[in-house]
This record gives structure tokens, C-alpha cells and sequence, in this order.
């Protein structure tokens, strides 16, 4: 199983796209390492920067809704994992793309949009850490100063491709 | 109960039911090109897995970028090509074959009803067309895929879309579907397949279906489908004229995928496509749609015919009956791609490809290319594109453009005038 936690990226806008999470031009590269550089390079947030401080210490991204729409492109979640960001939390996602997260072993959490809203809110105290404890579904955001816990739940089959490490140790043990 | 064709499909293909609300089915066909594969055959090879689980269900294509613009897409092409051939994968498409994946395979007789099909590209929703589940999927998906023929999806629910009326003058397939989105919003069909019905479908050409059901995606649809009937058998006829008696022998045969008339939808939106006219996407979302008569002057640079949406024969006769005897506006380039080696060659024939040259337009390659600006009409910054694909987002042709999305009659419109245009007063009335 990966690991999954740490410091978190606040990606405070809906339908945010695998065009926007990784370019149709990187799509080229046959190695996913050679994605590191060019991830979210171009998220139309405001006052967001592609090259900011986030990069190299963020670990868990938190958004809104519908992340991950079109392209089915699965160099999206490998954008994300060779920057050691293995876990997203949202309301919704587009289907490949939780698909593509879980299949890789990586964590796509749903909450409710109340939940996600108090998470940002948590945000505003300042750096936030997420921890996150699978076998218990548990998310434990931590900042200077506290810490708040929520519930997660995810279905039986992501878990076990999660515990698997993933669809094709899944699939190949199986059939 | 009765059941959608999508449930029966699944039923007839159930392989296993891991956990309650996940279905395993097995595949008929799994399709490949050169931009998600070549990771998975990494895999493959590095798991000493380097094999598929049936090469006649393998298909492959080049079509991206194609022929190779530098050394990176020339190795993504290399590697499908010694895959293909030591897997003894026959339907392989390289360069002078190839084509736009969701057009060629089609045109190649791969895809027929019943079918569940995969592909690492979201668009892969086209081929629900002919009756099919046909779902885009990741690269692991695929090459799970590839290795074992199966392929994992929650159980999937539908959404109708029940399309009546008339469609009038100028509006088209393309019209259709984008207020089908603006109406779903970009997920108001997420995890659901989208099935289109009623008479304005049954009245479609295949070729109108694909439009269709291509950009079920957009509004997050697992797939896009329509129930197979005489139109589809004309299409599918040279390919499947000697499994069956008569043609109404494989109409009769296909009702059985028929969704049953007490099917359960977990919504049903009634379109009235009388009231619909020519429209355009307005913004980073393909849900942001309005009537191209009321966008205002909203100057182009670069108008795009082509791609897996709009790339087919009769959307280059439209627009091409559109341009016959105008050319593009200064501030204008044209970049018209027929999608697959056979369109190009019928274009040819037809005379319609001297229409697009003496307007002015560049004819190229069958290629995915700037749709996903990748190559052959990549926008500069700030620039803008009257474009028949299917995706507006930011940086989708090229990092600062605009994309504007609508049909070929529209698009070949606006080349004319410069700016937006709806189609109508550039096209003739028939009977006129």
C-alpha cells in the first residue's frame, strides 16, 4: 500500500481538468518521472502559481467538485504521485479519473460539499496538515494550534485496489 | 423489471461481481493508440507480462500525432509498432493508414451492437453509437485490458434523453449535443451512461449519431449510446452481410439489445430540438453554450474542421457547401483534417477538398493533432478558434487560446466572415 498524508494544497475551484492538471503537450513523454515539472502548469485559478512553494512539500490536494474532468488521460494521477501527492479530497470526481487514482493505489475521497467546505475553512488557520488512517477511514487535518476528524468512506472494491496497490495486481491475482 | 440496453449489455457480458455495485465484464474489443498505450506495454514488460489476451480484439492506431512532430511522438509511434507486431496484433494502423481512432474504427466494421469496448481515450463514448458500451479508461485500465480481456465499472445507470420535434435549417448533430450538455451541466452525467432516444435519433445517420454520442463525455457520461436499428445494419452491412439471412433479418436480430419500454432511468430530459438553433460554446467549459446569435462580434484567427466529433464525410460536404465559393476572411486561417485515410480520399473524389484549397484552407493529415494542440494548428496565446471538436478548455488548442466549439456549417461560416457566425444566411434552403 502507498503511503498517504501530509501538508495540504487547497485547489479552491470546481471542474478542474486533466488538460489543466497535466497539458495534452507532456503527453508525449514515456515516462511518468518526466511529468514532475509540468503539473497544474496550467490551472486557471486565481492567484494560483504553478511554480510556487506547494510543489515540493504538498502531499493531499482538497478541491471541489467534478476534479479530474475530460481527458481520460491517466498521466494526470501520475502527475500528481511523482510529486508525492497520492491522496485528493473532493465532492465529486470525473469517473476515469477516480477510476485512474484508485487503480494506481492512490486515494480519491469523496465528502459531502458541507464537509469540504468546513475543510477549507480549517485552511484559514493557517497550514494544514491532512493524516490519513485507511483502515479506520479517518482523516485527522491538523494546524498550529488543533486538529479536527472526519469520516471517510470508500467502496469495498477501491479498497482492496488501494490494499492491492492497484488494478493490475488486483486483476492478475484474480483472473 | 425491465432493463436498458446497457443493463442488458452487462448482463451478457458479467464476468464477476467482486463486491456489491462492481461489475467485471469481459471485453469484444480493446483499442489502442500511441499517447496512453505505450505506458502500459512499459508495465507489461516490466511485470515479464508482455503479451494480450486475444490479438484479434486488439486495435491500434497512430493517430495523435501523426506522422511523428519530433523524436518523443516518433518513439510513442515506435513502440506501438514493435508491440503490435510481437503480439501479432493485425489491426494496426500506421502512417498512410491511420486515422482519427473514433472515426477509422468505426468506418473498419470493429464495432457492432452488444459490443463492450475500452479505450485509453475519454471519446471512446463514440462507438456507443452502434449500440455499444464503449467507455474511455485510464492506461491501467487498458492494459488490464490488453493482458486480460476485463474491465471493472460501477453498475451502470442511464440517463434518456428523449430528442423530438424537428430539426431546423442550419442545426445540426453538433447543435444537438451541446445543449444536451448545457442542459446536463459537464457532470450531470457522471457514472451514468447517456441513451439517446426518440425520433430525432431514429431519423439520424449513423455519422449524426457518432456526434452524438461523442461527447457524452463532456457531460461527464461513462457512455453515450443508441439503440441499433436499419440504419446501423446499412452501415454494419458489408461487414456483417454473411451472418445474416437479409438485412431485416439483422434488424430483427439487433432489437434484442432494445432498452425494454419499462426500463428504469434515473432521469429522463425531453429536448425539443424545434426551438434549437445554431450554437457555440462560450467559455472554458463545453456546458457554456449559447445561440451563435446572440454571442456579438467575437473575431477568430483560426477556424478547425475535423476530429473524432465533426471530421467525417458529410460534415466536410456541409461545410464545403458552406465555402463553395468564398474565401476565408484575412484574419483568418482554415485547417481542415478529413479523419481518416478513406474520408480524405472520398473528400478528394467529391471535389470537395479543391473547395476548402481554393477558400484558402491548409488540408491535412488524418490526425487527432489540434484538437488537443498538439500539432497541425496550434493556437498562440490569446488566439481564437471556430472550431468542430469537442473540448473548449483552457490551453486545450494551445496555452491562452479560446476555443469555441459548434458544427461544421457554423465554423465554415465564421471562417467566411471573420468573426462568430450563424451559419444560416451562408447556406441554401433546399428546394430554393
Amino acid at each position: 500500500m502507498k503511503t498517504f498524508g501530509g501538508p495540504v494544497l487547497f485547489l479552491d475551484r470546481s471542474d478542474i481538468n486533466t488538460d489543466e492538471i497535466i497539458p495534452a503537450k507532456y503527453l508525449t513523454e514515456v515516462k511518468k518521472e518526466a511529468l514532475k515539472p509540468y503539473l497544474l502548469e496550467d490551472l486557471k485559478m486565481d492567484g494560483f502559481n504553478p511554480a510556487g512553494s506547494w510543489r515540493s512539500s504538498s502531499r493531499v490536494v482538497v478541491t471541489r467538485s467534478n476534479f479530474g474532468c475530460g481527458s481520460s488521460r491517466e498521466h494526470a494521477p501520475w502527475a500528481l504521485e511523482v510529486n508525492d501527492i497520492t491522496c485528493v479530497i473532493a465532492v465529486s470526481y470525473a469517473r476515469i479519473f477516480r477510476q485512474n487514482m484508485f487503480n494506481g493505489g492512490m486515494l480519491a475521497i469523496e465528502l459531502p460539499e458541507s464537509t469540504v467546505n468546513e475543510i477549507f475553512e480549517l485552511g484559514k488557520n493557517g497550514a494544514l496538515g491532512c493524516a490519513v488512517e485507511v483502515d479506520k477511514s479517518k482523516l485527522i487535518f491538523s494546524w498550529n494550534g488543533g486538529s479536527k476528524e472526519f469520516d471517510f468512506s470508500i467502496s469495498d472494491f477501491d479498497r482492496a485496489l488501494v490494499k492491492a496497490g492497484g488494478w493490475v495486481e488486483f486483476a492478475d491475482a484474480r483472473y | 423489471m425491465g432493463k436498458t440496453i446497457t443493463e442488458k449489455i452487462f448482463e451478457a457480458h458479467l464476468k464477476d461481481e467482486p463486491f456489491s455495485g462492481t461489475q467485471v465484464i469481459s471485453l469484444d474489443v480493446v483499442m489502442c493508440h500511441e499517447i496512453t498505450t505505450p505506458i502500459a506495454i512499459a508495465d507489461l514488460e516490466w511485470r515479464g507480462k508482455d503479451r494480450v489476451f486475444d490479438p484479434s480484439k486488439i486495435k491500434a492506431v497512430i493517430d495523435h500525432v501523426t506522422p511523428a512532430k519530433d523524436s518523443k511522438s516518433a518513439m510513442q509511434g515506435k513502440i506501438m509498432r514493435e508491440w503490435a507486431k510481437r503480439n501479432g496484433i493485425k489491426d494496426f494502423f500506421d502512417v498512410g493508414k491511420n486515422g482519427v481512432c473514433h472515426a477509422l474504427f468505426p468506418e473498419k466494421g470493429f464495432i457492432r451492437p452488444g459490443y463492450t469496448v475500452i479505450m485509453g481515450d475519454s471519446h471512446t463514448c463514440t462507438h456507443g453509437a452502434f449500440g455499444a458500451f464503449a467507455a474511455g479508461v485510464g492506461t491501467t485500465d487498458l492494459e488490464v485490458g490488453i493482458l486480460k480481456g476485463v474491465c471493472a465499472f460501477r453498475r451502470p445507470d442511464s440517463i434518456k434523453i428523449n430528442l423530438t420535434g424537428k430539426l431546423q435549417f442550419g442545426v445540426f448533430a453538433k447543435d444537438v449535443i451541446l445543449e444536451v450538455i448545457r442542459v446536463l451541466t459537464v457532470n450531470g452525467a457522471t457514472d451514468k451512461v447517456v441513451e439517446f432516444r426518440g425520433p430525432v435519433v431514429d431519423a439520424m445517420t449513423m455519422e449524426e449519431r457518432m456526434t452524438l454520442c461523442n461527447m457524452a463525455i463532456e457531460a461527464g457520461g461513462t457512455s453515450g449510446v443508441c439503440l441499433p436499428d436499419a440504419q446501423t445494419v446499412e452501415y454494419l452491412w458489408p461487414f456483417i452481410q454473411n451472418d445474416y439471412a437479409g438485412k431485416d433479418a439483422a434488424v430483427a436480430d439487433f432489437k434484442k439489445w432494445h432498452s425494454d419500454s419499462d426500463a428504469t432511468y434515473v432521469a429522463t430530459y425531453g429536448i425539443d430540438v424545434s426551438k434549437l438553433e445554431p450554437a457555440t460554446t462560450v467559455g472554458y467549459k463545453p456546458d457554456q453554450v449559447k445561440k451563435l446569435s446572440e454571442v456579438g462580434d467575437v473575431v477568430i484567427n483560426q477556424v478547425y474542421i475535423g476530429s473524432c466529433t465533426n471530421g467525417r464525410l458529410s460534415d466536410l460536404e456541409i461545410a464545403a457547401s458552406v465555402i463553395k465559393g468564398t474565401k476565408l476572411a484575412d484574419n483568418v486561417r482554415g485547417v481542415v483534417s478529413p479523419a481518416t485515410p478513406a474520408i480524405f480520399s472520398q473528400a478528394m473524389e467529391m471535389g470537395l477538398l479543391r473547395i476548402f484549397m481554393d477558400a484558402g484552407y491548409c488540408v491535412v493529415n488524418p490526425t487527432c493533432g489540434a484538437c488537443l494542440g498538439m500539432s497541425t494548428g496550434v493556437l498562440a496565446e490569446g488566439e481564437v478558434c471556430a472550431s468542430t471538436t469537442n473540448r473548449n478548455f483552457n490551453g486545450r488548442m494551445g496555452k491562452g487560446g479560446m476555443v469555441h466549439l459548434m458544427s461544421p456549417a457554423s465554423a465554415a461560416a465564421s471562417g467566411i466572415t471573420g468573426k462568430l457566425t450563424d451559419p444560416r444566411k451562408f447556406m441554401i434552403k433546399k428546394g430554393e
